[in-house]
């Protein structure tokens, strides 16, 4: 029973941050048809920036509790500054060229983004313990949790609620589905469809970013962060469904779950099992367990 | 078969490589056999582009080609440098065969995505498994060639180059026959190449199957001249990248492309890694956007340029 719990809570922790980085993710392809691999970087860079920040203020003798405040801060710090120069400077020029191409340069931007990390933040790691420490543990069940880590399921669930309600109930929503159904139809409407490609992809990397930062206080901030989420991430979004944020949802349960079962009770087939999935995923419903089968355009 | 300019080139140039290499200093030499064992499987990845498309990871048959060599040295003990490129090329090929089943039915980004799930599924079996070395990965000795232990590395290179040089005349061959010239046609449009009366699933199939056995031959290559084998450097997605990015950097003009491009690269990183170790990807990842933005006809197009300029 205890075993059971700890693996449903790791998965279910482990979901959580994979769902935060892959809505960014997923959202950004279902509107633009873009695979962003730089989304890895947006991750990175928010855990580097909260970590290092988290560290900063608690020298200065400022009251942990402010390392929330950080957390979301640096995620929308890095999300709106990524985001607009890499849409900006690089993508907007793209958009008319092979979709695999973007996929390419996006490869490349993540590669450059790996470096400008190190050479900012440099090679040893960061620990930014404060938030954790603040919050404590708690006892459930007989197992001893952080509650910082339940935290990130409830931020997982605010975030799912966000872009449910932003989709369906409000008018930006239906301009994103408007663009996502159909791209030229909308620019006939009237829609600005270069405006909506720059938010999108801003409000993306923000996520991404949420991801990273959020995560900083239970990990050590080293290099190479991006490389291993980046290829997590495209499997919840292929599981699930690219462009569906309830895909994203039951892929990163799927995924999260999957993981955390084979780490407790068969490790040696941890990264194994996640890959296995995509791949039987991608060979028997290319289109992902949840996205609609989409009619062939001629 | 020797007939056009390319294979004149490649065979000239390939044997006065090897006669450059018997004079030059160990590092070129070392250089030079790095940039050839990778170039073999920008070969494949070649055909690949014509087509329209791209693999994500490659690094699947590459890794297998070079972990084959690595088990058949420590577990089987053999040495011998064909026998041991032999094994690499054709369990890759017989991989890539298999999978092609499956793969010959998908494009674009799911295409890409398959194989990186693929490679990445070999990837985590293989660093959760201490048998196969996990993420230390195994050393391997020097290979021996017709039966004798060569001192220097310079045998292993006349091998490399001159498998190499064959791969590229082969392959040189197999775009000029008629299933080799369906490559562009399949890229513009399927439908009207099944119209022709061309199976477009064979045809991708058998480039598939041939880019394969490269990539597990360039992988076998690889192993034996750096001695060693490990998941990171070998079956990581990031290795796979680095592939793609070759291919980009050479242009898909010519098979001569794959082997300039390698050497670049190998250049590249030789020096890059010495006057800025921690700009090492950055300096890849910039030259990777500046090739896809000003250059889209790769180094080859370069050489193409100035080649008319001079006539």
């Amino acid at each position: 029973m205890e075993t059971f719990l700890t693996i449903l809570l790791d998965g279910l922790q482990f979901s959580s941050y994979l769902f935060i980085v892959s809505a960014g993710l997923t959202i950004i392809f279902g509107v633009m048809k873009i695979l962003n691999v730089c989304h890895g970087s947006f991750y990175a860079w928010g855990a580097y920036t909260s970590a290092f920040f988290i560290g900063k203020f608690s020298e200065m003798g400022m009251p942990d509790g402010w390392g929330f405040l950080v957390i979301l801060a640096s995620a929308i710090v890095v999300g709106l500054v990524l985001g607009f120069l890499i849409e900006q400077v690089i993508l907007k020029h793209m958009y008319h060229r092979d979709e695999v191409l973007i996929v390419l340069a996006t490869f490349g931007l993540f590669l450059v983004l790996e470096d400008v990390i190190l050479i900012a933040f440099g090679t040893d790691p960061y620990f930014a313990y404060q938030p954790m420490a603040l919050l404590d543990s708690v006892e459930m069940g007989g197992i001893v949790r952080d509650v910082y880590g339940l935290t990130l399921i409830g931020v997982a669930a605010m975030v799912a609620i966000g872009c449910w309600f932003l989709l369906n109930k409000t008018k930006w929503g239906t301009i994103l589905k408007a663009v996502i159904f159909d791209r030229e139809m909308g620019i006939a409407m009237g829609i600005n469809v270069p405006l909506v490609y720059t938010l999108t992809f801003i409000g993306g990397a923000i996520l991404g970013g949420l991801g990273g930062a959020y995560i900083a206080p239970t990990i050590s901030v080293a290099p190479g962060l991006g490389t291993e989420v980046i290829v997590l991430s495209f499997a919840v979004v292929v599981v699930g469904g690219m462009g569906s944020i309830m895909g994203a949802a039951i892929g990163s349960l799927i995924i999260g779950l999957l993981r955390a079962l084979a780490v407790h009770e068969l490790p040696q087939v941890e990264l194994f099992v996640v890959f296995a999935v995509m791949a039987v995923v991608l060979v028997f419903r290319p289109e992902g367990l949840f996205a609609p089968a989409k009619p062939r355009k001629i | 078969m020797l007939r056009d300019n390319t294979s004149k080139v490649v065979f000239i140039g390939g044997i006065l490589i090897i006669a450059f290499g018997f004079f030059a200093p160990n590092w070129i030499v070392n250089q030079l056999m790095f940039g050839f064992s990778r170039a073999l499987a920008i070969l494949g990845l070649l055909v690949l582009w014509r087509t329209g498309l791209v693999s994500f990871g490659h690094a699947f048959y590459f890794g297998l080609g070079a972990y084959t060599v690595a088990i058949l040295d420590i577990q089987l003990g053999v040495t011998d440098v064909f026998l041991r490129l032999f094994g690499g090329a054709c369990l890759a090929g017989l991989a890539g065969f298999l999978v092609g089943f499956i793969m010959r039915n998908y494009r674009d980004i799911f295409f890409a995505m398959l194989n990186t799930a693929i490679s990445m599924v070999l990837y985590g079996i293989i660093v959760k498994t201490e048998s196969l070395g996990s993420t230390d990965g195994f050393a391997i000795s020097l290979p021996t060639i017709f039966g004798v232990a060569p001192e220097t590395k310079y045998p292993l290179f006349v091998v490399i180059t001159v498998i190499a040089m064959v791969s590229a005349l082969l392959v040189n061959f197999y775009l000029k026959t008629t299933v080799g010239r369906l490559t562009t046609p399949i890229r513009d449009n399927e439908i009207r190449v099944e119209y022709l009366g061309f199976s477009v699933a064979h045809a991708i199939h058998l480039k598939y199957t041939m880019s394969a056995i490269l990539a597990g031959g360039a992988g076998a290559l690889m192993a034996m001249s750096l001695g060693q084998v490990d998941p990171d450097s070998m079956i990581n997605w990031t290795v796979s990248g680095e592939l793609v990015f070759i291919t980009i950097l050479s242009g898909p003009g010519n098979v001569i492309a794959p082997f300039i491009g390698s050497l670049v690269f190998e250049v590249l990183r030789t020096y890059a890694f010495e006057l800025a170790p921690h700009l090492w990807q950055l300096i890849v990842g910039g030259t990777f956007l500046t090739i896809i933005f000003f250059l889209p006809g790769g180094i080859w197009s370069l050489i193409v340029k100035f080649g008319r300029n001079k006539s």
